[in-house]
Order: C-alpha cells, then structure tokens, then sequence
C-alpha cells in the first residue's frame, strides 16, 4: 500500500508534466510521423525513432519523451491501413490482422474493418496504459517469475494456434508449420554457430530469413499477384459498403472481447523476450475460440480484426515494463528508445532498476503521453479511414506497380542486400503455391515467428534443468514444473483439443475446389525434399554442439511424417476430395484473365532489372512499361505516374537516410544518389 | 627551460595552427553527409556510442556537416566490415565504426572474415572496462581469491564462445572454476535478467552495463562483485579500473588463486584477447587511401569533441570513465587491439575447440 501512496503525488507530477501545450504539440508532432511511417509496410518504429536520434542530444526529457512515444505509440495503429487495404502485414504485430480485414476491403467494407481497428487499437492503448499505471509498481517480480521454461511454455502456447489456422486438412497445417519451423533454422545456428542448409560461400544465408521479407513474400506477394490477374478494383464491383460508423459500432458490440484481447496484449508485452510478433496470432486464435459462428472467419469477420488489433497497441504498453524496470528492451524499437532516453537533456534518467525510485514521475509522464498518443492517433486515423478506403475502388492494376515498388524497397531495408530482393521473391512463390494448393499460410509464419524462441528456450530451459537435475531430482521438477507453467499447459492442452475439433469449419483462408491429383503431389514431393534435405544436413553437425541440431532434426522428423501421411491419403483418396485443393482448378484464379507466371515475371523483372541497373533506374523502366503495357495508359500518362512514384520513394529514402539496391551498373560506374 | 626551446614551442604550435587552419579551408565540409556505418542493429551499444558522437562530431568538424549513423547489421558484423573493406576514398562521407566483436573474428581467423584492419585508418577509440559478479550464496565464498569457489557448479548466460564473453569465460576458467554456459542469449542484459531469475548464479557486465543494471542489484544484497578485468596503463600494464577503483582485477584474484598463474600462454592469450576486447573496444576508421587533409580534419574533429568543457560529464554515463584516444593515440589502439602472438591465438582456438566443440573453419 505504501507504495502506492508515494505513487499518487508522482502522478500528479506526472500530469503537470504532460498537459503542457507545448508538451503536447511535440506529441502531436511525434503521432504525425509515427503514422507516415508506419503506414510504410516493412518500416515500423525503429526506423521512426533512428530518424528522431540525431535531435535527442541534450533535448529537454519531456519534450524529446513526447516526441518518441508519440511515434512509437501509433505505428501499430496505423499499420492497419497496409494490413487492411492492400492484405500486406504493415507490420509484425498485424499479420493476423490481414486474414479477415483484407476479405473485407474486398466486399467493399475497408472503412468498417479499418475503424473497428482503429477503435480496437485505442481501447487496446489505454487498457494497457491504465494497467500499467498501477502494474508498474509491483511488476517487478512477476516479470522475474516468468524464467526460461515459463517462455517456452507461452511459446508452446503460441505454437498451440496452428491447430486453429491450420485449415480444413488439419495435417496440411502442421507440416506448414513444420515448414516454417524449419525454414528459420537456415544460417548460422544462435547457440554453437553451426550452419545449417548455408554456406559462407554465400553470406546473405548465414544470416538467415528475416520476419518482414517471409511475411511479405508470404502474404503480400501471393495476394498482389492474384489481385492483379483479376484486372479490377481490389472492392469488388468498385463500391463502397458500409462505413467508418459502423466499425466502431462493431467494436463497441465486442468490446469485451477487445477487453480479452488487451489482457493477453499487455501480459505477452511484459514478458521480456517473446517480442511483439506472437501477440496478434494468441489474440487471433483466442478471437476464433470464442466466437460462437466461426464460418465467417477468413471471409471479413470483424472480430478477426479487433481481436488482434485490441492486442498489439496494448502489447507496447506492457513492453514498457521490462524497458523501464529492467532496462531490457521488449523490442528492437524499445532497444533504440533506451539508448535515445539516456541523450535526453543532461543524461539524468537511465532506464533500468533505479527508474522507479528515482524518476516515478518521468515514468507515469510515459505511461500516459503513450495513452495520449493513442488517442490522438486514432483520432486521425478515423478521420482519414473514410476517404483512404477509396483506395480500394480504384482498379488495381494502376495500384500494383507502385506496390512492387514499396515491397521491393522495405524489403531491402531489412538487410540492405541485393540478397533480400531474392528472398522476397522466393518467398512469394512459396507463398503463392501454398495459398494455391491450401497449405495454411497463417500456420506457416506462426512457425517462422516461433522457431528461433522454441530453439532457443528449449536449449537453454534443458541446460538449466539438467543442472537442476544433477543438484536433486525434486529442484529440477520444481524448476520446469512451476505453477505458471502448469496454467500455461493446461490452456495450451485445451486450446490444441478445442482447436482440433474446430479446425474444420475454419477456413481462414476461404474455400478452395480440387483439381487433378498431378500439382498438389508435386507440390508435396518438393516440401519433403526440402524438410529431408534439412534433416539429413543438421545430422551431419558435430554431437558436441547437441543444440544446433536437434531442433532442426526433431521439427524436420515430425514434417517429414506429417507429409507421409499426407501422401498416403492422397495416394487412397479420389481426386475431388479436399486434401487436393488447387486454386487454379476452378474459382476465381482458374478463369482469370491473366496467367499466373506472366503476371509475376513483371515482378521478377523488376528484381532482375534492379540487379541490372540498380533500383532506381529499373524502377523508372519497370513502371513506365507496366502502365503502358499492361495497364494501357497513355505514353504521358504512364511518365507522369511513374515519375511521381520515383520521387515519392526518393523522398522517403532521403528523409529516411537509406539506400536503394544497387546493380552491377553501379559496380562500374559511380553514380550520384539516387541512381548510385 | 631556455628562451630557445621556448620559441621552438611557440614556432611549432604556430606551424600546427596553421597546418590545421588550412587543412580546415581545405576541407569545408558543409552541405556534406558524413554516414558513419555500424556494423551492428540499432539496438545495440555500437549504435549507443555512435550515436552520442555523431551530433559532437558534426558541430566539431568545418562546415558543419550532418553525421549519420548507418547501421549494416549481418554474420556478426564481419558483413559490414568486409563492405567497408572495399570502399574506397569517400572524401570524409565514409566513416565506419569497430567493436570487439569486429576485432574478435579477425582475431581468430573466423572464415567470414575478408577485411584487414591493417588497411584503414583509425581516428578515434574509446575502450571500457568489465566486472564479473557472484549471486549472494557463492559471492560468501569469496575472500578474495578463487579457492572457495572451486568445486562450486556455476551456470553462466552467454552469448557464444567466440564472442566477448570469452574473456569473462577464459578468466574463470584460469582461475579453476566450474562454469557452465548457456549460449544463444542476444545481449548481456539478457544475461543480467537470467541472473535476477536465479537461473544463472555468475555474470559479467561491460562498466556500463554494471553501473545501471548490476550495482542496484549489489546495493540491494543480491549481488556479490568478484573482480574487474582492469585497465591499462601507459607501460601496458594491468591496473585497476578508474571506474571501480576498490575492486581487485582479476590479475590480483588471479595471483590470489591457487593454480592461477600471471604468466604463461593461458595468462598471455587472456590479456591479448582482453586488450583486443576492452581498452579499445569501440574504434572509428576512415577507408583506405583517404587523403591527409580528410584525416587530419577528423583527428582534429574529435579532438575538438574531447577538448569540450563539458565532455567529460556528458561521456561519463555513456562512455565511461575511460580515455577516448584520438589521431596517434588511436593507431596505437587499434594495432593493440589487432594484434595477437600466434601463440596466444592458437591458445584459445585450442580450447575454444576442446571446451566447446566450436571450430573456425
């Protein structure tokens, strides 16, 4: 209680600090940004706030706080517009966002899933805000209870939503998530830096996949693709439905499911080392399991988006917890707000454990410049949702080309290496035949999110109890055994059988007809060529080094047999039943009007080109050609478009201080920016 | 001192006044983008450090011009490192920024790495120091030296065998304790928050990181401190940390401990690779084949930086109390921290591959 009565004038203090107008002017400055910039797919709050750094030295604490939190607070609102509109994740927290908010935009709805979003993320903000006002006093050792086997297990918990998305062949599900599981163990491996599937011949693989390259390549590319084939407005029929009005309507129908979904968004944020991109998926399957008619989801359920949405602005106020108190960033942007804290005026606040006791105030003037900034983020963003939404009339083939360009470029910018370009295009191909032959797509990337957590905690959980275990059998129990781990694995143990039994009335994906027997099984052969390829390469690594290996070998076992039933089924079944599901059969793909191949080779020749020529150059001819061909835009016409992309996309880069690929052209002659 | 020396002082200060006031005309830097390339995230102390100098250096340099960081992150910093190998001149617009975990695969021989240190220019160092501490039941075994810990089963969170860490493992190891680690955590701090859980029972933090995340926890009786790595001194000699002057250094615990010994391969690879990882941990290089005039600019520039009245308060939370070495001082530091006996690489590949299974091929 005592600490809460030294709280109570802390938070006065806290007030007179903020509701000052000029305080309150940079935090309307610090909004306005996060929301240009986190409409960007692929650019998020770390990009925001290296573009705040340089201003931060010696700036007054307040002023540059505002300023930072303003920014960072409104990116997971405004990166609904990309999710929802163009069904590209703006970014990691809204990946789940895509699969119901994009099938609305399509029927026309864009303003009524983007304000239930929007409306969702503000109640998801000041939830989290108002937790943290009285959590933060006592979070300390709760954070500190959640050890190793305690993450693995929400981890666990987060894999467990597989069984939900996995579609209507529930094995398909998990060898996607197999797949995926797999797929991140490519590089050098975190624990011994064995590689795995790489070599230093080529560098860029040693690194590994990046998140924002696998969930563009997965679900915008895919989508794009599709969309364009179709040559029309992405709402079809080109009009509009229902409104903004009636998405916060939606949103205060479900409000205590968006209550739900804060909760889990906040606890997830506070746990130091789960990162932000489980969040939406726990929130999305949490959303699915409550809902007594699942049959809309993946066809434009509005509580498949306020559910995730509710979650990911609740989730940056709980990551404040470890930030503040521990001085142990939740995210990559809370990493960069650490360092830009300790620039402010005369260097007086360090965030860590000394941050309650010496700078209460300055830690309340946070936690509710982080609830302002939602506020007036939302605000905005509604106003804007209105006219924005008539985006999706506009007929999509004059939309796409600068699509491609937007993707290209925040794809880059994950490794600034002509290697990401290659990535995204591979990953979209994966992406499209998943989609084609309904592997579940949301099963593959929880797998990619979840795998580096999975490896690394089961190793380090394992160490950690084998030398419990070796001090007395009973300190080894207590220490995987821990009460929240028992909670954890009974809610994990209810949702796979909850799931399970569920799964096949959701199709998160929409219905998908058969065609012949040929194409999905030579889709099925190619993934487990893959899987046994990794296998049989991680057994080669050293025994010495157990732990780079025997995450990839176990997940690549449990695929490949996943694929054998598959096979076997396929082998028995007749060709109309739905384990061959292949788009292109029948539906909407089969009688579009366009090819599939011909419509990705633009695509492919824009990557080829930039490799070329550099981005630049290859984007000028990508772009004029396309809207001539393709489009059959006047010549005028299409110089005019394309230039107007290429200087909005130098602006940015300029603003933004980043670099575009460059080509072999660029090897042999110097060129000046942008064109170098 | 005779009138004669005296205006020899006087003539060469003015000869360097002027040097320097040409080599500023020569070099209007205004207008200009200085980027200055980190091979690590933003996140991490490299981004920190580059960060905090970038706004001092463009104010100190002519012509005011804006000093970015850039962040090329990638295969442990080896990816950045071989860009900036290949980059040539750059008029001042290039700079690139080192960490011990730069200087540590060249060090080893690590089969990514295609840059020579040799080649580029250093301008600037600054270094920091490290403590090693004991949670609170093992830290009352400690008086001192090693001998009251032997046999105790120590669990360590790291972040790989070939990464700083192995200065704090290589240190214990010397002095005959068990210590277990548990590679793969992302930062050090994620090493603290293991030792806060009680899942790790030793930590080592760099002076930094001790001072706001660890020194708390010490103050609140939950941590005992066990020893510092020390500086050097002029003479290169090991003494103890300016920034924690009551604590022993390991030298002192090392001589302290039964079976630890100062000299001998063991002791020569532990200070090569300490001296390679701390005193100059963070160096900022121009590219080979980069004219005088530009590096004379910059070696004045953060000269300029150091000479602030206040840089001393202001690097004191961000730096440390530790020297930041400019022009000469910084060649100096960066050969120290480039350089290794054969004797003492092999050394530590030796045990590397023996202790851990890790190979550098």
């Amino acid at each position: 209680m005592d600490a809460f009565l030294t709280a109570l004038p802390a938070l006065g203090d806290a007030f007179g600090l903020i509701l000052q107008p000029v305080v309150l002017g940079y935090l309307l400055l610090g909004v306005v940004m996060g929301l240009c910039i986190g409409v960007f797919p692929g650019l998020g709050g770390i990009a925001g706030l290296s573009l705040l750094l340089p201003f931060m030295f010696g700036m007054e604490p307040i002023l540059g706080l505002a300023l930072m939190i303003g920014m960072v607070a409104v990116v997971p609102t405004s990166d609904t517009f990309a999710s929802v509109l163009m069904g590209i994740p703006g970014s990691s927290a809204s990946q789940a966002t895509v699969l119901d908010g994009f099938p609305m935009a399509k029927k026309g709805e864009a303003a009524r899933a983007m304000s239930a979003a929007f409306a969702a993320s503000l109640f998801g903000g000041l939830m989290g805000a108002a937790f943290l006002t009285v959590f933060i006093l006592v979070a300390r050792p709760i954070v500190l209870s959640f050890g190793l086997p305690e993450m693995l297990m929400m981890t666990i918990l987060g894999l467990s939503m597989v069984a939900i998305l996995a579609g209507r062949v529930a094995i398909k599900g998990v060898a996607a998530a197999g797949l995926g599981l797999v797929v991140v163990t490519v590089g050098a491996a975190d624990a011994g830096g064995s590689l795995r599937m790489a070599t230093y011949d080529i560098p860029y693989i040693v690194d590994g996949f990046q998140l924002v390259i696998v969930g563009l390549g997965i679900f915008a590319i895919p989508e794009i693709v599709s969309l364009l084939r179709q040559d029309r407005a992405i709402a079809e029929n080109a009009k509009l439905g229902a409104g903004w009005f009636d998405g916060v309507r939606d949103w205060w129908l479900n409000k205590w499911l968006s209550l739900r979904c804060a909760i889990i968004g906040v606890i997830v944020g506070v746990i130091p080392g789960l990162g932000g991109s489980v969040v939406d998926w726990i929130a999305y399957g949490h959303t699915v399991q409550t809902t007594k008619d699942k049959s809309n989801f993946g066809k434009g359920e509005v509580r498949g988006v306020i559910g995730p949405e509710s979650s990911n602005n609740a989730k940056e106020g709980g990551g404040l917890v470890p930030t503040l108190l521990f001085g142990i960033p939740g995210s990559g942007s809370m990493a960069i707000f650490i360092g830009a804290v300790a620039l402010l005026g005369s260097g007086s606040i360090e965030v860590g454990p000394g941050m309650l006791k010496n700078n209460l105030d300055m830690t309340y003037a946070i936690v509710w410049l982080l609830a302002l900034a939602n506020v007036l983020g939302t605000l905005i963003c509604i106003a804007a949702s209105g006219g924005i939404a008539r985006l999706t009339t506009i007929r999509f083939t004059l939309i796409a080309p600068f699509l491609f360009m937007l993707i290209a470029f925040a794809a880059f910018q994950s490794g600034q290496n002509f290697g990401d370009l290659v990535a995204l295009f591979g990953f979209g191909l994966i992406g499209i035949l998943l989609r084609r032959f309904d592997w579940s797509r949301p099963a593959f990337l929880i797998g990619f999110v979840l795998s580096n957590p999975v490896e690394k905690f089961t190793n380090q959980a394992f160490q950690i109890a084998s030398f419990r275990f070796r001090e007395s059998t009973e300190a080894g129990l207590d220490y995987i055994f821990s009460p929240i781990v028992i909670v954890l694995l009974v809610i994990t143990v209810v949702s796979v059988v909850l799931g399970v039994r569920q799964a096949s009335n959701i199709m998160a994906e929409g219905d998908v007809k058969t065609g012949s027997k040929r194409a999905p099984l030579i889709f099925l052969f190619a993934i487990m060529a893959y899987l046994i390829a990794s296998y049989w390469n991680a057994s080669l690594i050293n025994d010495r080094l157990i732990g780079d290996k025997i995450i990839p070998m176990v997940i690549a076992g449990i695929s490949i047999a996943g694929c054998l039933v598959l096979l076997v089924q396929m082998m028995m079944k007749p060709e109309t039943d739905m384990i061959f599901a292949d788009r292109e059969a029948y539906g909407e793909d089969a009688t579009a009007p366009h090819g599939l191949w011909g419509t990705l080779a633009w695509f492919a020749g824009l990557l080829a080109l930039s490799g070329l020529l550099g981005f630049i150059i290859a984007l000028a001819i990508f772009l004029v050609t396309f809207l001539r061909v393709r489009a059959r835009l006047s010549f005028t016409r299409s110089v005019l478009y394309s230039a107007i992309g290429i200087a909005f996309i130098c602006f940015v880069a300029s603003l933004l201080n980043r670099d575009f690929p460059p080509g072999i052209l660029q090897d042999l002659v110097t060129l000046p920016w942008p064109l170098g | 001192m005779t009138l004669k020396n005296n205006l020899k002082i006087a003539l060469a200060s003015g000869v360097a006044l002027v040097a320097a006031a040409t080599a500023t005309h020569a070099m209007d830097m205004s207008g200009k983008t200085v980027e200055w390339t980190i091979p690590f995230s933003e996140t991490g102390g490299s981004a920190k450090w580059a960060n905090f100098f970038a706004p001092l250096l463009s104010e100190a340099l002519p012509g005011e011009p804006t000093v970015v960081a850039k962040f090329m992150p990638g295969a442990g910093s080896t990816k950045g490192a071989n860009w900036f190998q290949n980059q040539k001149d750059g008029g001042g617009e290039v700079l690139f920024g080192t960490s011990g975990s730069t200087q540590f695969p060249y060090l080893l021989g690590d089969p990514r790495v295609r840059y020579e240190y040799k080649d580029w220019i250093p301008v600037m160092a600054s270094g920091t120091g490290g403590v090693a501490y004991l949670n609170k039941e093992h830290g009352a075994k400690f008086d001192g030296s090693a001998n009251g810990l032997k046999g105790v089963k120590f669990i360590y969170g790291a972040q790989g065998a070939t990464s700083l860490d192995l200065v704090a493992l290589l240190a214990w190891k010397m002095l005959g304790m068990d210590v277990e680690p548990v590679f793969g955590i992302k930062g050090r701090g994620d090493g603290r928050l293991m030792f806060e859980r009680g899942e790790a029972n030793i930590d080592y933090q760099t002076s930094s990181g001790y001072l706001g995340g660890s020194a708390p926890l010490v103050e609140a009786g939950d941590a005992v401190p066990m020893m510092s790595w020390g500086a050097l001194d002029e003479n290169g000699v090991i003494v103890r940390d300016p920034t924690f002057p009551d604590m022993p250094t390991f030298k002192e615990v090392c001589e302290a401990t039964d079976g630890c010994e100062t000299s001998g391969p063991a002791w020569d690879a532990w200070k090569a690779f300490f001296t390679a990882g701390f005193p100059s941990q963070k160096i900022a290089f121009l590219p080979n084949g980069v004219s005088q005039d530009v590096i004379d600019t910059f070696v004045a520039g953060f000269e300029a930086v150091r000479s602030r009245p206040d840089f001393k308060d202001i690097a004191a939370k961000q730096v440390g109390k530790y020297p930041m070495f400019v022009g000469e001082g910084a060649v100096q530091a960066a050969k120290d921290a480039t350089t290794i006996s054969p004797e003492a690489k092999e050394y530590v590949v030796n045990w590397l591959s023996e202790a851990y299974g890790v190979t550098l091929q």
